[in-house]
């Protein structure tokens, strides 16, 4: 019994720590030291923050430079969508690739940035860019047609070296 | 001087006094804000104006333009008076602190103290006592359980630490004989300031200002995890700035008592040696108390960003168990003094 009551403990504090002060003054001195240190503050509006190839911001469609784009509307983004934001409806073209989006929509509303889109792609057309600037002021603004999802692939190309890297 | 002519005189020095006061209350808030964001490496406000010197202004007229909401079960009138109950206390304890010694103008020699009662220590010892009827009186009225709760800590913990400031108080008061505080600025003069002769009643008295002043670390009357606001959960709008306003004021008083008590108020060690004239020597006093009020506000704040809440038991043994018994030990210790050094 002796042994346990006389055992000391993790939260049992010595001497210097029970009278308070050199340990007030400790924490005192980090938060001094650290009044003087740079800042990791971004100033927003003017300075941006410029993600690297694995950041996840909004999902958009891959334009090929001939401005057609890769989606072949196979719908499997559409079915993996864990929070249903993504409605495909696809049509027929003349073009090599035979289907092709008709109606591409994304309701920002809903998209959780999960990537499961960009990741279930046979065609690696719908990836996930570095837009992080979405502000609505109402709900219709928020679905994104095809108009706002088609980006060149040039501004991609970060993307879509780190999917084929890491994927 | 006639009796018009104090009246004059007494009136403009308050009216500097309180104006001063507002304005410097104002800037404390914001650099509350500037220096907790410093410690965690932020920038803090710098939107409003040069480096966001006008963000005070805008918290206010924010304030302003608020809705006034009072609960259904809260007692209106008791309610509306706890703010105004704050705010008078904390701006009419000033009165009796003096900011630099006497100052020869056109033939009248204007002491810079708004009243030089005799009984000032008492004075501002009585009205901060005061001060706890405005904390308890809110969160009773307001008709809240975290309000209450606020309320009751804040009349435990008043009622504990004024008896440690108390007993502090006595340990200077025994050195210089008087309650007036020109008196006790006069007795420390040169280096006799009470924090080097008495340490230890320095510590205490600036643990008990903390926890009369409801700072961190014994802001438990507030304590926002676990109370919601405490006392002041159930303010909204210009009484919630009026709550606002008293704490940062009351800061600014501690601080000035605390300078006054200890720091040796206005006095420049050796500066009557440097044979300067009058005018220049009052305001190198003025400018010197200014500065080791600011020194104490500096300290007020940075601590509060650097130690984290006392729990209410935690609270309750120091106040009762340390800090009363030193202030009993620095009573014997200055009596010690005396005896030896007549």
């Amino acid at each position: 019994m002796e042994t346990t009551t006389k055992r000391r403990r993790i939260k049992d504090l010595n001497f210097w720590e029970k009278i308070y002060i050199p340990e007030i003054v400790k924490g005192l001195t980090l938060t001094l030291k650290t009044m003087f240190k740079p800042k990791f503050t971004m100033e927003y509006p003017e300075v941006r923050f410029d993600p690297s190839g694995s950041y996840r911001g909004r999902p958009v469609l891959v334009q090929e430079e001939n401005g057609v784009e890769r989606c072949v509307a196979c719908g499997l983004c559409s079915r993996v969508c864990p929070a249903l934001a993504i409605e495909v409806q696809a049509a027929e073209t003349e073009l090599e690739k035979e289907r092709y989006p008709e109606k591409f929509e994304i309701n920002m509303l809903r998209c959780i940035f999960c990537g499961f889109c960009e990741e279930v792609c046979p065609e690696e057309a719908i990836v996930m860019s570095k837009d992080y600037e979405l502000a609505f002021s109402n709900r219709e603004d928020a679905i994104y047609g095809k108009d706002k999802l088609f980006v060149p692939v040039k501004e991609l190309q970060d993307r879509i070296d780190f999917l084929r890297q890491y994927k | 001087m006639s009796t018009l002519e104090i009246v004059i005189i007494s009136l403009i020095k308050i009216v500097i006094i309180v104006s001063v006061m507002l304005v410097s209350v104002a800037y404390l808030v914001y650099f509350e804000r500037k220096i907790s964001a410093w410690a965690q490496n932020r920038i803090g406000p710098n939107r409003v104006g040069w480096h966001g010197a006008l963000q005070p202004f805008a918290d206010l007229f924010k304030l302003v333009l608020k809705e006034d909401i009072v609960p259904d079960s809260a007692d209106r009138k008791i309610h509306a008076l706890a703010p105004i109950v704050a705010l008078l206390v904390a701006l009419s304890t000033y009165a009796v602190i003096p900011f630099g010694p006497d100052l020869e103008i056109g033939g009248y020699n204007i002491s810079l103290v708004v009243a030089d009662v005799n009984i000032g220590v008492l004075f501002i010892l009585a009205l901060t006592s005061l001060g706890v009827y405005a904390v308890t009186l809110a969160g009773w009225s307001s008709g809240s359980k975290y309000s209450l709760l606020g309320g009751i800590r804040a009349s435990a913990q008043m009622i504990s630490y004024e008896v440690s400031m108390g007993f502090s108080v006595a340990g200077v008061l025994l050195l210089s004989e008087s309650l007036r505080p020109v008196a006790i600025v006069e007795s420390q003069s040169g280096w006799m300031w009470n924090v080097i002769v008495q340490p230890i009643g320095f510590i205490t008295f600036l643990v008990s200002a903390f926890a009369e002043t409801n700072r961190l670390p014994f802001d438990l009357p507030e304590a926002e995890p676990e109370l919601v606001g405490g006392f002041h959960t159930e303010y909204s709008s210009m009484k919630f700035a009026g709550f606002f306003l008293a704490e940062y004021a009351n800061m600014i008083i501690a601080s000035a008592f605390i300078v006054t008590l200890y720091l040796g108020g206005w006095q420049i060690p050796y500066l009557e040696k440097l044979g300067l004239s009058p005018i220049l020597v009052t305001i190198l006093s003025v400018g010197a108390f200014l500065l080791k009020m600011a020194a104490l506000l500096f300290f007020f704040l940075w601590v509060r960003w650097s130690l984290p809440r006392f729990r209410y038991d935690q609270l309750m043994n120091l106040g009762w168990k340390v800090m009363f018994p030193l202030s009993l030990i620095n009573i014997v210790w200055v009596a010690a003094l005396i005896m030896i050094f007549g």
